[in-house]
């Protein structure tokens, strides 16, 4: 019977397929690789990959400790490379607009619950519940895929991350 | 009114054991290998494997974004509430020839009938959703039913996969084995430690062993939810069973292993690009485009989708972007 190895890339290896362009301009597929993004990003920085009218998907090079943050909406964190913890807090005061959208910074340390805390390896998703605080944790360089609106810290540099010709 | 309350029209069954079915000017008919499909102006004939692979794709996905092509002639368009049969209305020779034709139905009705040929055409031991090498024969004559494979329920998580209340995780004791592309995902689960009363909303689960264990190829379910954006991952092998033209624009993000897509215009079906999508990548598919993908290996691959009620409208109105982003 035959085996199979299943390909999953990383920070430390990766392989970029690519537009092979019959008759069309590449820069429609807005083709990039997160683990490329993320070899050229700040620790912590949200750089866009995705983005469908509001709602972007970023990649973000999980590094140290980030600041804490918050989004009125839940978002979801998926590890793609490296060990990330999540660390959950019930803030005593509302921390975002109800009514904004995408993350935003917190500043400081917020005063509140501590609610719990994820250890996230590859593969694995975390939820970042509305309205909620949460910071992330990284001892080795790590990628995490986040599943949110665009914000106010949103990166955008298509140019910079995307296939052009 | 549920579909399996609408009338459908079912003929005789012929002499291979099938029903024929009419759907307006449109029949349906299937011998040991083909589907037959005709209309007032013409006549098709499809590998009825192929046939009932994007049949199972249409009705399961209730007529997806945009154009499910079942190959380069017959396929639907979802106006969302209502769909559109065509034969060669997407084929420029069929087009240039005046051949082409389309008829447009209240989509419970179109449903009830795709969902009737689907029960009555599939036989034991063929599932429509499996990969080629994990299921017995679509062909012969008629010997009984699967209907607990097309009748499969839909993974559409409300906030994330795992979260209490929400869809349940995949394990051998839910029928969900690893499938034998994946034996050597790991199948870890995240370490998760919620303080007294947050048990509900400290939760992650591990996605690639989730996606391990899909017993369907080539299904998008949803897994995660912010608002209107949604993760809908998928396992693909082989090739998808269907062209789908986008009526909007639709992402990928490459989780695992390689998969190539043929990009073709979605009027004519002209061929516009080859995408080679491997770990790591992330591409988007324009909204005037069509696509079909090949996946040599069983691949891990997350669609996210943009399920805004407000599309359709922009959509019909010729207001949706074609392209994700400008620069």
């Amino acid at each position: 019977m035959a085996t199979y190895t299943t390909a999953f890339a990383s920070l430390a290896r990766y392989d970029k397929g690519g537009v092979e362009v019959i008759n069309d301009d590449p820069k429609n597929y807005v083709f990039s690789n997160m683990f490329d993004v993320a070899s050229a990003a700040r620790p912590w920085e949200k750089v866009a990959v995705a983005k469908n009218m509001q709602y972007v998907l970023e990649v973000i090079r999980a590094e140290g400790t980030s600041e804490w943050r918050a989004a009125p909406h839940d978002e979801l964190a998926l590890v793609v490379d490296g060990e990330v913890v999540v660390e959950l807090l019930d803030p005593a005061e509302p921390q975002v607009d109800p009514g904004a959208q995408g993350s935003v910074t917190v500043a400081g340390e917020p005063a509140g619950t501590p609610m719990g805390r994820i250890t996230a390896g590859r593969g694995h998703m975390a939820l970042l519940p509305a309205g909620r605080c949460y910071r992330f944790r990284a001892e080795q360089p790590g990628v995490i895929l986040l599943q949110t609106i665009d914000g106010p810290d949103t990166v955008y540099r298509w140019a910079d991350i995307c296939q052009t010709a | 009114m549920t579909t399996t309350d609408i009338p459908v029209e079912i003929g005789e069954r012929n002499e291979h054991g099938y029903s024929t079915f009419r759907l307006g000017g449109f029949s349906f008919g299937r011998d040991e290998h083909f589907a037959h499909i005709e209309w007032p102006t013409g006549r098709h004939v499809m590998s009825v494997e192929a046939f009932l692979k994007a049949l199972m794709r249409d009705v399961a996905w209730n007529f997806f974004y945009g154009i499910v092509n079942f190959d380069s002639v017959i396929g639907t368009m979802n106006h969302y509430g209502n769909v559109d049969l065509f034969a060669g209305r997407y084929n420029d020779a069929y087009r240039k020839a005046e051949l082409d034709h389309q008829e447009n139905f209240d989509a419970d009705q179109i449903m009830a009938t795709f969902k009737a040929m689907l029960a009555d055409w599939t036989n034991d031991g063929f599932d429509p959703f499996a990969a080629p090498q994990e299921t017995g024969s679509a062909f012969g004559e008629k010997r009984g039913d699967n209907l607990a494979a097309v009748t499969r329920t839909r993974v559409t998580a409300q906030r994330m996969v795992g979260v209490p209340g929400d869809e349940p995780l995949r394990s051998d004791e839910t029928g969900h084995p690893i499938n034998r592309m994946f034996a050597d995902v790991a199948q870890d689960e995240p370490k998760v430690e919620p303080e007294a009363g947050y048990e509900g909303e400290v939760a992650a689960f591990n996605l690639y062993a989730y996606l391990s264990r899909s017993d369907v190829t080539w299904n998008p379910s949803v897994v995660s939810v912010c608002k209107e954006s949604l993760y809908c991952p998928t396992t693909e092998e082989f090739i998808l069973p269907i062209i789908h033209g986008n009526d909007r624009v639709e992402w990928f993000v490459q989780l695992s292993d390689e998969i190539h897509w043929k990009v073709e215009d979605r009027e004519t079906g002209a061929p516009r690009a080859n995408v080679v999508m491997k770990s790591g990548d992330v591409a988007a598919m324009p909204a005037d485009i069509r696509h079909q993908g090949y996946s040599p290996k069983r691949a891990m691959l997350l669609v996210w989708e943009n399920g805004s009620p407000a599309l359709p409208d922009l959509i019909a109105e010729g207001k949706a972007p074609k392209t994700a982003v400008e620069f």
